[in-house]
Protein backbone atom coordinates (compact mmCIF):
# COMPACT_ATOMS: atom_id res chain seq x y z
CA UNK A 1 0.00 0.00 0.00
CA UNK A 2 1.48 3.43 -1.07
CA UNK A 3 0.74 6.21 0.79
CA UNK A 4 1.00 9.98 0.44
CA UNK A 5 1.04 11.82 3.85
CA UNK A 6 -0.04 15.66 3.73
CA UNK A 7 2.37 17.39 6.03
CA UNK A 8 2.56 21.39 6.62
CA UNK A 9 5.23 23.46 8.71
CA UNK A 10 3.65 25.91 11.12
CA UNK A 11 4.77 28.69 13.35
CA UNK A 12 5.35 26.78 17.26
CA UNK A 13 1.89 26.88 17.99
CA UNK A 14 2.88 27.40 21.68
CA UNK A 15 4.15 30.70 20.83
CA UNK A 16 1.71 34.10 20.51
CA UNK A 17 1.15 34.58 16.65
CA UNK A 18 2.08 37.38 15.13
CA UNK A 19 0.95 38.86 11.51
CA UNK A 20 3.46 40.16 8.63
CA UNK A 21 0.94 43.03 7.40
CA UNK A 22 -2.32 40.70 6.29
CA UNK A 23 -0.33 37.39 6.86
CA UNK A 24 0.93 35.23 9.49
CA UNK A 25 4.23 35.43 10.22
CA UNK A 26 6.25 32.82 9.05
CA UNK A 27 9.94 34.12 8.44
CA UNK A 28 12.12 33.90 11.31
CA UNK A 29 9.34 32.46 13.37
CA UNK A 30 10.43 29.00 15.50
CA UNK A 31 8.58 26.37 13.30
CA UNK A 32 7.42 22.44 13.97
CA UNK A 33 6.02 20.30 12.18
CA UNK A 34 1.93 20.63 12.99
CA UNK A 35 1.67 18.19 15.93
CA UNK A 36 -1.42 16.99 14.35
CA UNK A 37 0.42 15.52 11.10
CA UNK A 38 2.23 13.73 13.16
CA UNK A 39 -1.16 11.03 13.89
CA UNK A 40 -1.07 10.78 9.95
CA UNK A 41 2.70 10.10 9.44
CA UNK A 42 2.20 7.21 12.41
CA UNK A 43 -0.91 5.85 10.54
CA UNK A 44 0.98 5.61 7.57
CA UNK A 45 3.88 3.89 9.00
CA UNK A 46 1.46 1.24 10.71
CA UNK A 47 -0.22 0.72 7.55
CA UNK A 48 3.01 0.52 5.72
CA UNK A 49 4.30 -2.17 8.67
CA UNK A 50 0.98 -4.44 7.71
CA UNK A 51 0.79 -3.60 4.28
CA UNK A 52 4.28 -3.26 3.02
CA UNK A 53 4.69 -0.19 0.13
CA UNK A 54 5.82 3.39 0.49
CA UNK A 55 4.88 6.29 2.80
CA UNK A 56 5.73 9.32 0.61
CA UNK A 57 5.59 12.82 2.82
CA UNK A 58 3.82 15.78 0.69
CA UNK A 59 4.15 19.16 1.82
CA UNK A 60 3.91 22.99 0.37
CA UNK A 61 5.68 25.48 2.09
CA UNK A 62 8.56 27.86 2.09
CA UNK A 63 12.12 26.20 1.99
CA UNK A 64 12.41 25.57 6.08
CA UNK A 65 9.36 23.38 5.31
CA UNK A 66 12.25 20.93 4.68
CA UNK A 67 12.29 20.62 8.28
CA UNK A 68 8.58 19.63 8.57
CA UNK A 69 9.42 16.69 6.58
CA UNK A 70 12.72 15.79 8.16
CA UNK A 71 10.73 15.35 11.18
CA UNK A 72 8.52 12.83 9.38
CA UNK A 73 11.30 10.93 7.64
CA UNK A 74 13.05 10.68 11.03
CA UNK A 75 10.12 9.12 12.01
CA UNK A 76 9.71 6.45 9.07
CA UNK A 77 8.67 7.62 6.34
CA UNK A 78 10.93 6.68 3.36
CA UNK A 79 10.62 9.99 1.02
CA UNK A 80 9.90 13.91 0.28
CA UNK A 81 8.20 16.09 -1.77
CA UNK A 82 8.62 19.95 -0.84
CA UNK A 83 6.11 22.53 -3.45
CA UNK A 84 8.04 25.52 -2.42
CA UNK A 85 6.98 28.57 -5.10
CA UNK A 86 6.96 32.47 -3.96
CA UNK A 87 3.77 32.36 -5.83
CA UNK A 88 1.87 30.35 -3.39
CA UNK A 89 2.32 33.16 -0.41
CA UNK A 90 -0.95 33.58 0.95
CA UNK A 91 -2.59 30.33 -0.87
CA UNK A 92 -5.68 29.39 0.24
CA UNK A 93 -7.06 25.89 0.73
CA UNK A 94 -8.13 25.30 -2.62
CA UNK A 95 -4.75 26.90 -4.37
CA UNK A 96 -3.23 24.54 -1.37
CA UNK A 97 -5.44 21.18 -3.02
CA UNK A 98 -4.27 22.04 -5.85
CA UNK A 99 -0.67 22.09 -5.14
CA UNK A 100 -0.76 18.82 -3.68
CA UNK A 101 -3.12 17.64 -5.63
CA UNK A 102 -0.50 18.11 -8.92
CA UNK A 103 2.01 16.53 -6.72
CA UNK A 104 0.30 13.48 -5.32
CA UNK A 105 -0.63 12.73 -8.74
CA UNK A 106 2.49 12.28 -9.61
CA UNK A 107 3.23 9.29 -6.86
CA UNK A 108 1.31 5.90 -7.20
CA UNK A 109 -0.64 6.11 -4.39
CA UNK A 110 -3.45 3.96 -2.56
CA UNK A 111 -4.39 6.52 0.10
CA UNK A 112 -3.48 9.70 0.93
CA UNK A 113 -3.59 10.74 5.10
CA UNK A 114 -3.93 14.22 5.96
CA UNK A 115 -4.82 15.81 9.24
CA UNK A 116 -8.07 16.88 10.01
CA UNK A 117 -7.17 20.66 9.89
CA UNK A 118 -4.22 22.40 10.57
CA UNK A 119 -3.40 23.79 13.85
CA UNK A 120 -2.46 27.24 12.21
CA UNK A 121 -5.01 28.07 9.54
CA UNK A 122 -7.40 25.40 10.39
CA UNK A 123 -10.03 25.92 7.83
CA UNK A 124 -10.66 21.81 7.63
CA UNK A 125 -11.48 21.94 4.11
CA UNK A 126 -8.05 21.45 2.16
CA UNK A 127 -8.77 17.70 2.58
CA UNK A 128 -11.96 17.28 1.01
CA UNK A 129 -10.94 19.54 -2.11
CA UNK A 130 -8.02 17.79 -2.60
CA UNK A 131 -10.00 14.21 -2.21
CA UNK A 132 -12.03 15.84 -5.23
CA UNK A 133 -9.31 16.82 -7.54
CA UNK A 134 -8.09 13.43 -7.49
CA UNK A 135 -11.42 11.62 -7.95
CA UNK A 136 -11.40 9.59 -4.94
CA UNK A 137 -13.47 9.03 -2.00
CA UNK A 138 -12.92 11.03 1.57
CA UNK A 139 -13.25 9.65 4.75
CA UNK A 140 -13.18 12.49 7.33
CA UNK A 141 -12.12 12.88 11.46
CA UNK A 142 -11.45 9.09 11.55
CA UNK A 143 -10.24 7.79 14.54
CA UNK A 144 -9.95 4.23 14.10
CA UNK A 145 -8.74 3.39 10.81
CA UNK A 146 -9.09 -0.74 9.60
CA UNK A 147 -7.51 -1.94 6.07
CA UNK A 148 -7.14 -4.71 4.23
CA UNK A 149 -5.13 -5.17 0.68
CA UNK A 150 -7.90 -2.81 -1.15
CA UNK A 151 -10.19 -1.46 0.75
CA UNK A 152 -11.13 0.65 4.09
CA UNK A 153 -13.00 0.21 7.07
CA UNK A 154 -13.03 3.21 9.80
CA UNK A 155 -14.89 4.83 12.59
CA UNK A 156 -15.73 8.19 11.71
CA UNK A 157 -16.53 10.57 14.18
CA UNK A 158 -19.69 12.45 14.47
CA UNK A 159 -21.35 15.36 16.85
CA UNK A 160 -23.10 12.83 19.37
CA UNK A 161 -20.86 9.31 18.75
CA UNK A 162 -20.04 7.70 15.11
CA UNK A 163 -20.12 5.90 12.28
CA UNK A 164 -18.53 2.66 10.42
CA UNK A 165 -17.50 3.80 7.09
CA UNK A 166 -16.40 1.68 4.44
CA UNK A 167 -14.81 2.25 1.12
CA UNK A 168 -12.38 0.62 -1.66
CA UNK A 169 -9.08 2.20 -2.50
CA UNK A 170 -7.83 4.92 -3.49
CA UNK A 171 -9.41 7.43 -0.71
CA UNK A 172 -8.17 9.90 1.52
CA UNK A 173 -9.02 9.70 5.08
CA UNK A 174 -7.85 12.37 7.76
CA UNK A 175 -6.79 11.39 11.13
CA UNK A 176 -8.32 13.06 14.11
CA UNK A 177 -5.21 13.37 16.64
CA UNK A 178 -4.93 10.74 19.33
CA UNK A 179 -5.57 8.39 17.02
CA UNK A 180 -2.64 6.70 18.22
CA UNK A 181 0.42 7.36 19.90
CA UNK A 182 3.58 9.02 16.88
CA UNK A 183 6.26 7.27 17.34
CA UNK A 184 9.93 9.64 18.57
CA UNK A 185 12.27 9.94 16.32
CA UNK A 186 15.32 8.07 17.58
CA UNK A 187 18.63 8.97 16.77
CA UNK A 188 19.32 6.32 14.38
CA UNK A 189 16.03 7.56 12.70
CA UNK A 190 17.40 11.14 12.47
CA UNK A 191 20.27 10.12 11.09
CA UNK A 192 18.86 8.38 8.60
CA UNK A 193 16.47 11.34 7.54
CA UNK A 194 19.32 13.01 6.32
CA UNK A 195 20.30 11.08 3.99
CA UNK A 196 16.37 10.23 2.33
CA UNK A 197 15.17 11.66 -1.15
CA UNK A 198 13.57 14.81 -1.00
CA UNK A 199 12.65 16.05 -3.69
CA UNK A 200 11.85 19.58 -4.20
CA UNK A 201 9.39 21.20 -6.75
CA UNK A 202 8.15 24.63 -8.15
CA UNK A 203 4.56 25.59 -9.08
CA UNK A 204 5.77 25.24 -12.85
CA UNK A 205 7.20 21.44 -12.15
CA UNK A 206 4.09 20.82 -11.48
CA UNK A 207 2.41 22.13 -14.71
CA UNK A 208 0.63 24.83 -12.55
CA UNK A 209 -0.67 28.17 -14.34
CA UNK A 210 -0.37 30.97 -12.63
CA UNK A 211 -4.25 31.12 -12.57
CA UNK A 212 -4.22 28.16 -10.73
CA UNK A 213 -2.75 29.54 -7.77
CA UNK A 214 -3.92 33.10 -8.03
CA UNK A 215 -5.44 34.24 -4.62
CA UNK A 216 -9.04 34.69 -4.49
CA UNK A 217 -9.45 35.99 -0.59
CA UNK A 218 -7.95 39.19 0.26
CA UNK A 219 -8.10 40.63 3.65
CA UNK A 220 -9.55 44.07 3.19
CA UNK A 221 -9.52 44.84 7.25
CA UNK A 222 -8.03 43.83 10.77
CA UNK A 223 -9.23 45.10 13.42
CA UNK A 224 -8.93 44.09 17.73
CA UNK A 225 -11.55 41.92 18.94
CA UNK A 226 -13.51 44.02 21.57
CA UNK A 227 -12.04 42.15 24.65
CA UNK A 228 -13.15 40.64 27.69
CA UNK A 229 -11.83 41.88 30.42
CA UNK A 230 -9.83 39.34 32.72
CA UNK A 231 -12.27 39.79 35.94
CA UNK A 232 -10.70 39.14 39.54
CA UNK A 233 -8.29 36.63 40.02
CA UNK A 234 -7.51 34.99 43.32
CA UNK A 235 -5.44 32.98 45.05
CA UNK A 236 -7.13 30.11 46.63
CA UNK A 237 -6.32 30.59 50.39
CA UNK A 238 -9.29 27.78 51.04
CA UNK A 239 -12.23 30.10 50.27
CA UNK A 240 -12.18 29.66 46.27
CA UNK A 241 -15.60 27.15 46.45
CA UNK A 242 -17.07 29.77 48.47
CA UNK A 243 -16.35 32.63 46.21
CA UNK A 244 -17.76 30.40 43.20
CA UNK A 245 -20.81 30.18 45.13
CA UNK A 246 -21.43 33.39 45.52
CA UNK A 247 -20.69 34.15 41.61
CA UNK A 248 -23.47 31.63 41.36
CA UNK A 249 -26.17 33.06 43.39
CA UNK A 250 -24.99 36.32 41.68
CA UNK A 251 -25.69 35.44 38.31
CA UNK A 252 -28.67 33.70 39.95
CA UNK A 253 -27.56 29.91 38.89
CA UNK A 254 -28.33 29.08 42.67
CA UNK B 1 -30.98 39.95 -7.21
CA UNK B 2 -28.08 38.18 -5.79
CA UNK B 3 -29.11 34.34 -5.20
CA UNK B 4 -27.93 33.50 -1.67
CA UNK B 5 -27.65 29.51 -0.88
CA UNK B 6 -27.79 27.96 2.56
CA UNK B 7 -26.99 24.36 2.47
CA UNK B 8 -29.52 23.17 5.17
CA UNK B 9 -28.14 19.49 6.88
CA UNK B 10 -31.20 17.25 7.67
CA UNK B 11 -30.54 14.29 10.16
CA UNK B 12 -33.46 12.32 11.62
CA UNK B 13 -35.89 14.56 10.18
CA UNK B 14 -34.54 17.54 12.27
CA UNK B 15 -33.31 20.97 10.31
CA UNK B 16 -29.96 21.59 11.62
CA UNK B 17 -30.96 24.62 14.03
CA UNK B 18 -27.25 26.18 12.23
CA UNK B 19 -29.33 26.53 8.98
CA UNK B 20 -31.78 28.01 10.94
CA UNK B 21 -29.42 31.02 11.97
CA UNK B 22 -27.47 31.35 8.91
CA UNK B 23 -31.27 31.64 6.92
CA UNK B 24 -31.82 34.45 9.47
CA UNK B 25 -28.37 36.08 8.39
CA UNK B 26 -29.04 35.73 4.67
CA UNK B 27 -32.38 37.44 4.75
CA UNK B 28 -30.55 40.63 5.97
CA UNK B 29 -27.95 40.70 2.75
CA UNK B 30 -30.43 41.57 0.39
CA UNK B 31 -30.61 38.80 -2.15
CA UNK B 32 -32.60 36.08 -2.90
CA UNK B 33 -32.29 33.37 0.08
CA UNK B 34 -32.89 30.24 -0.84
CA UNK B 35 -32.06 26.51 0.89
CA UNK B 36 -30.98 23.23 -0.71
CA UNK B 37 -31.75 20.32 1.63
CA UNK B 38 -30.11 16.47 0.79
CA UNK B 39 -31.37 13.46 1.86
CA UNK B 40 -34.31 11.68 3.36
CA UNK B 41 -36.77 14.17 5.78
CA UNK B 42 -35.26 17.14 3.00
CA UNK B 43 -39.20 17.51 1.48
CA UNK B 44 -40.77 17.69 4.97
CA UNK B 45 -37.66 20.19 6.41
CA UNK B 46 -38.59 22.68 3.57
CA UNK B 47 -41.55 23.90 5.52
CA UNK B 48 -39.26 25.34 8.54
CA UNK B 49 -37.08 26.12 6.05
CA UNK B 50 -39.85 28.43 4.67
CA UNK B 51 -40.49 30.16 7.85
CA UNK B 52 -36.92 31.71 8.88
CA UNK B 53 -36.76 33.28 5.22
CA UNK B 54 -35.72 30.42 2.36
CA UNK B 55 -38.42 31.45 -1.13
CA UNK B 56 -37.74 28.15 -2.59
CA UNK B 57 -35.97 25.06 -1.28
CA UNK B 58 -34.30 22.47 -3.37
CA UNK B 59 -34.94 19.27 -1.64
CA UNK B 60 -34.34 15.72 -2.53
CA UNK B 61 -35.07 12.51 0.13
CA UNK B 62 -33.18 10.28 -1.75
CA UNK B 63 -31.29 7.83 0.51
CA UNK B 64 -28.15 8.14 -1.70
CA UNK B 65 -27.37 11.34 0.15
CA UNK B 66 -27.36 9.74 4.44
CA UNK B 67 -26.03 6.54 2.94
CA UNK B 68 -22.57 7.64 0.83
CA UNK B 69 -20.07 10.11 2.35
CA UNK B 70 -19.85 13.51 0.54
CA UNK B 71 -20.06 12.73 -2.64
CA UNK B 72 -23.38 12.32 -4.07
CA UNK B 73 -24.43 15.29 -2.20
CA UNK B 74 -21.27 17.23 -3.63
CA UNK B 75 -22.52 15.91 -7.47
CA UNK B 76 -25.88 17.36 -6.86
CA UNK B 77 -24.98 20.59 -5.72
CA UNK B 78 -22.43 21.22 -8.16
CA UNK B 79 -25.14 20.52 -11.14
CA UNK B 80 -27.95 22.84 -9.15
CA UNK B 81 -25.19 25.56 -9.11
CA UNK B 82 -24.53 25.34 -12.54
CA UNK B 83 -28.46 25.56 -13.34
CA UNK B 84 -29.35 27.68 -11.12
CA UNK B 85 -26.19 30.16 -10.85
CA UNK B 86 -26.14 31.26 -6.78
CA UNK B 87 -23.61 34.07 -6.02
CA UNK B 88 -22.84 32.99 -2.44
CA UNK B 89 -23.29 29.10 -0.87
CA UNK B 90 -23.65 29.28 2.86
CA UNK B 91 -22.78 25.88 5.13
CA UNK B 92 -22.78 25.72 8.69
CA UNK B 93 -19.25 24.26 10.02
CA UNK B 94 -20.55 20.65 10.74
CA UNK B 95 -18.46 17.26 9.65
CA UNK B 96 -20.68 16.62 6.46
CA UNK B 97 -21.12 20.21 5.25
CA UNK B 98 -17.66 20.89 5.66
CA UNK B 99 -16.83 17.68 3.69
CA UNK B 100 -19.40 18.81 0.77
CA UNK B 101 -18.25 22.41 0.68
CA UNK B 102 -14.76 21.25 -0.01
CA UNK B 103 -15.44 18.69 -2.46
CA UNK B 104 -18.10 21.63 -4.20
CA UNK B 105 -15.23 24.24 -4.08
CA UNK B 106 -12.76 21.81 -6.45
CA UNK B 107 -15.49 21.35 -8.59
CA UNK B 108 -16.84 24.81 -9.09
CA UNK B 109 -13.08 26.21 -8.78
CA UNK B 110 -14.21 29.18 -6.60
CA UNK B 111 -12.76 30.05 -3.16
CA UNK B 112 -14.37 28.77 -0.06
CA UNK B 113 -13.55 31.06 3.30
CA UNK B 114 -13.79 28.92 6.31
CA UNK B 115 -14.72 29.48 9.81
CA UNK B 116 -16.65 33.04 9.24
CA UNK B 117 -18.83 34.31 11.84
CA UNK B 118 -20.39 36.78 10.27
CA UNK B 119 -21.32 37.79 6.78
CA UNK B 120 -20.90 41.25 5.62
CA UNK B 121 -22.19 41.04 2.09
CA UNK B 122 -22.55 38.74 -0.75
CA UNK B 123 -18.81 39.06 -1.36
CA UNK B 124 -17.18 39.65 1.92
CA UNK B 125 -17.01 37.37 5.69
CA UNK B 126 -15.70 37.61 8.75
CA UNK B 127 -13.55 36.16 10.74
CA UNK B 128 -11.03 35.80 13.48
CA UNK B 129 -7.42 34.82 14.23
CA UNK B 130 -5.27 34.38 17.37
CA UNK B 131 -8.14 32.55 19.14
CA UNK B 132 -10.28 35.39 18.47
CA UNK B 133 -8.34 38.54 19.68
CA UNK B 134 -8.10 39.63 15.75
CA UNK B 135 -11.04 40.38 13.56
CA UNK B 136 -10.37 39.62 10.06
CA UNK B 137 -12.87 40.78 6.82
CA UNK B 138 -12.13 38.65 3.52
CA UNK B 139 -13.03 39.69 0.44
CA UNK B 140 -13.74 36.82 -1.94
CA UNK B 141 -13.65 36.88 -6.05
CA UNK B 142 -15.12 34.66 -8.29
CA UNK B 143 -18.58 33.18 -8.29
CA UNK B 144 -19.98 31.25 -6.38
CA UNK B 145 -18.37 32.44 -3.12
CA UNK B 146 -18.56 29.73 -0.45
CA UNK B 147 -18.21 30.35 2.96
CA UNK B 148 -18.34 27.88 6.21
CA UNK B 149 -19.87 29.48 9.41
CA UNK B 150 -19.26 28.66 12.87
CA UNK B 151 -22.76 27.29 14.40
CA UNK B 152 -24.16 29.72 16.79
CA UNK B 153 -22.85 32.69 14.85
CA UNK B 154 -26.35 34.44 14.65
CA UNK B 155 -29.79 34.06 16.59
CA UNK B 156 -32.15 32.13 14.70
CA UNK B 157 -34.85 34.22 14.00
CA UNK B 158 -38.59 32.97 12.10
CA UNK B 159 -39.31 35.22 9.43
CA UNK B 160 -43.13 33.19 8.74
CA UNK B 161 -42.25 32.88 5.12
CA UNK B 162 -43.30 30.14 3.23
CA UNK B 163 -41.14 28.34 0.41
CA UNK B 164 -41.66 26.41 -2.89
CA UNK B 165 -40.33 23.36 -2.64
CA UNK B 166 -38.04 22.14 -6.11
CA UNK B 167 -37.65 18.87 -6.39
CA UNK B 168 -34.23 17.60 -6.91
CA UNK B 169 -33.33 15.11 -9.80
CA UNK B 170 -30.25 14.44 -10.00
CA UNK B 171 -28.45 10.98 -11.62
CA UNK B 172 -25.95 9.97 -8.89
CA UNK B 173 -23.09 8.36 -10.78
CA UNK B 174 -21.97 4.69 -9.82
CA UNK B 175 -18.47 5.91 -9.20
CA UNK B 176 -19.60 8.44 -6.62
CA UNK B 177 -21.31 6.24 -4.51
CA UNK B 178 -18.06 4.77 -2.42
CA UNK B 179 -17.44 5.81 0.99
CA UNK B 180 -20.53 4.00 2.63
CA UNK B 181 -21.97 4.29 6.23
CA UNK B 182 -22.73 0.96 7.19
CA UNK B 183 -23.69 1.50 11.17
CA UNK B 184 -24.71 5.12 13.18
CA UNK B 185 -23.78 4.75 16.99
CA UNK B 186 -25.18 7.73 18.79
CA UNK B 187 -23.82 8.27 23.18
CA UNK B 188 -26.54 9.42 24.96
CA UNK B 189 -25.53 12.05 27.40
CA UNK B 190 -28.33 12.73 30.35
CA UNK B 191 -29.31 16.41 31.21
CA UNK B 192 -29.42 19.06 28.76
CA UNK B 193 -27.77 18.74 25.17
CA UNK B 194 -23.90 20.47 25.57
CA UNK B 195 -24.98 23.70 23.08
CA UNK B 196 -28.48 24.19 24.52
CA UNK B 197 -27.47 23.68 28.34
CA UNK B 198 -27.36 27.42 30.07
CA UNK B 199 -24.82 25.94 32.28
CA UNK B 200 -21.85 24.20 31.46
CA UNK B 201 -19.08 23.01 33.56
CA UNK B 202 -15.78 21.58 31.75
CA UNK B 203 -12.44 19.75 32.83
CA UNK B 204 -9.29 19.77 31.25
CA UNK B 205 -5.89 18.03 31.97
CA UNK B 206 -5.86 20.11 34.93
CA UNK B 207 -8.32 17.13 36.81
CA UNK B 208 -5.20 14.58 36.14
CA UNK B 209 -7.31 11.69 35.56
CA UNK B 210 -10.12 10.28 33.69
CA UNK B 211 -12.06 9.24 36.95
CA UNK B 212 -12.05 12.75 38.01
CA UNK B 213 -14.30 13.68 35.66
CA UNK B 214 -17.45 12.03 37.96
CA UNK B 215 -16.72 14.85 40.08
CA UNK B 216 -17.28 17.67 36.97
CA UNK B 217 -21.21 15.10 36.70
CA UNK B 218 -21.26 15.42 41.03
CA UNK B 219 -21.50 19.23 40.75
CA UNK B 220 -23.64 19.49 37.02
CA UNK B 221 -26.32 17.51 39.11
CA UNK B 222 -25.36 19.27 42.12
CA UNK B 223 -26.58 23.10 40.60
CA UNK B 224 -29.13 21.40 38.22
CA UNK B 225 -29.65 22.13 34.54
CA UNK B 226 -25.74 22.05 33.53
CA UNK B 227 -24.08 20.31 31.07
CA UNK B 228 -20.46 18.66 31.21
CA UNK B 229 -18.04 19.24 28.73
CA UNK B 230 -13.86 18.70 28.22
CA UNK B 231 -10.90 19.97 26.25
CA UNK B 232 -9.62 18.39 22.97
CA UNK B 233 -6.41 17.21 24.69
CA UNK B 234 -8.57 14.74 27.02
CA UNK B 235 -10.90 13.80 24.33
CA UNK B 236 -7.72 12.90 22.37
CA UNK B 237 -6.46 11.38 25.81
CA UNK B 238 -9.73 9.35 25.54
CA UNK B 239 -10.77 10.38 29.29
CA UNK B 240 -14.14 11.31 27.99
CA UNK B 241 -16.47 10.87 24.45
CA UNK B 242 -15.77 12.95 21.23
CA UNK B 243 -19.21 14.79 22.11
CA UNK B 244 -18.10 16.34 24.95
CA UNK B 245 -15.30 18.01 22.95
CA UNK B 246 -15.80 22.30 23.17
CA UNK B 247 -13.64 24.36 21.00
CA UNK B 248 -12.85 25.13 17.15
CA UNK B 249 -13.18 21.16 16.40
CA UNK B 250 -16.29 20.12 18.45
CA UNK B 251 -19.32 22.06 19.75
CA UNK B 252 -19.49 26.06 20.45
CA UNK B 253 -21.30 27.13 23.53
CA UNK B 254 -22.56 30.39 24.62
CA UNK B 255 -23.93 29.41 27.88
CA UNK B 256 -24.72 31.66 30.54
CA UNK B 257 -22.07 30.29 32.96
CA UNK B 258 -19.26 28.22 32.08
CA UNK B 259 -17.28 27.48 34.82
CA UNK B 260 -13.61 25.53 33.18
CA UNK B 261 -11.59 23.13 35.76
CA UNK B 262 -7.76 22.81 35.16
CA UNK B 263 -7.88 24.46 31.96
CA UNK B 264 -5.50 26.35 30.65
CA UNK B 265 -7.11 28.07 27.92
CA UNK B 266 -5.89 27.06 24.22
CA UNK B 267 -6.87 29.10 21.51
CA UNK B 268 -8.64 25.91 20.35
CA UNK B 269 -10.65 25.84 23.46
CA UNK B 270 -11.33 29.45 23.72
CA UNK B 271 -13.01 30.11 20.21
CA UNK B 272 -15.82 27.41 20.87
CA UNK B 273 -16.03 28.98 24.67
CA UNK B 274 -16.06 32.67 25.08
CA UNK B 275 -19.50 33.78 24.15
CA UNK B 276 -19.99 32.72 27.36
CA UNK B 277 -21.71 35.11 29.74
CA UNK B 278 -19.73 34.72 32.64
CA UNK B 279 -16.81 32.45 32.30
CA UNK B 280 -15.22 31.06 36.24
CA UNK B 281 -12.04 29.59 35.84
CA UNK B 282 -9.93 27.42 37.94
CA UNK B 283 -6.45 26.72 37.24
CA UNK B 284 -3.00 25.74 39.41
CA UNK B 285 -1.10 28.08 36.65
CA UNK B 286 -1.75 32.01 37.55
CA UNK B 287 -0.19 32.73 34.33
CA UNK B 288 -3.05 29.96 32.21
CA UNK B 289 -4.07 32.42 29.56
CA UNK B 290 -8.13 31.70 30.61
CA UNK B 291 -7.46 33.88 33.60
CA UNK B 292 -7.30 37.05 30.80
CA UNK B 293 -11.12 36.17 29.32
CA UNK B 294 -12.77 34.76 32.87
CA UNK B 295 -14.86 36.88 35.46
CA UNK B 296 -13.85 35.02 38.50
CA UNK B 297 -10.35 33.40 38.32
CA UNK B 298 -9.16 31.23 41.06
CA UNK B 299 -5.75 30.37 41.19
CA UNK B 300 -5.80 27.05 42.80
CA UNK B 301 -6.31 22.94 42.78
CA UNK B 302 -9.12 22.03 40.59
CA UNK B 303 -9.55 18.83 42.47
CA UNK B 304 -9.32 20.14 46.24
CA UNK B 305 -12.05 22.55 44.74
CA UNK B 306 -14.42 20.63 43.43
CA UNK B 307 -15.37 18.06 46.53
CA UNK B 308 -15.36 21.87 48.50
CA UNK B 309 -18.07 23.46 45.37
CA UNK B 310 -19.94 20.56 45.52
CA UNK B 311 -20.79 20.30 49.27
CA UNK B 312 -21.20 24.44 49.08
CA UNK B 313 -24.02 24.32 47.15
CA UNK B 314 -25.85 21.03 48.44
CA UNK B 315 -25.68 23.35 51.81
CA UNK B 316 -26.62 26.98 50.23
CA UNK B 317 -29.39 24.50 48.11
CA UNK B 318 -30.89 22.96 51.44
Amino acid sequence: MNIAVCVKHIPDPNLPGELDGQRLKREGVQGTLDPGDEFGVETALQLKQAHEGEVTLVSMGPPQALEGIRRGLSMGADKGVLVSDDSLQGADALITARVLAAAIKRTDFDLVIAGVESTDGYTGTMPSTLAELLGVPQLTFTNAIEATGDALKVHRQTVDGYQVVECSLPALITVTAGVNEPRYASFKGIMAAKKKPVEELSVADLGLSADDVKVAQNIVDISQAEERKAGEVIEDDGSGAAKIADYLKEAKVI
Amino acid sequence: MAKIWVFAEVNNGKVDTAALEILTKARELGGEVEAVALGPGSTDAAKELGQYGATSVYASDDEVYADYVAQPAAHALHELVKEHAPELILFATNYDSRDIAGRLSARTGSTLMSNCFDILGTDKARTTIFGGATVVDVALEGTPKIALVRPKSFEPEASGGEANVMPVEVDIPDDLKKAKRVERHEEQASGPKLEEAPIVISGGRGLQDASNFELLDQLAGAIGNAAVGATRAVVDAGWVPYAYQIGQTGTTVKPGVYIAFGISGATQHIVGMKGAKTIIAVNKDEDAPIFQIADLGIVGDALKILPQLIEEIKTRKG
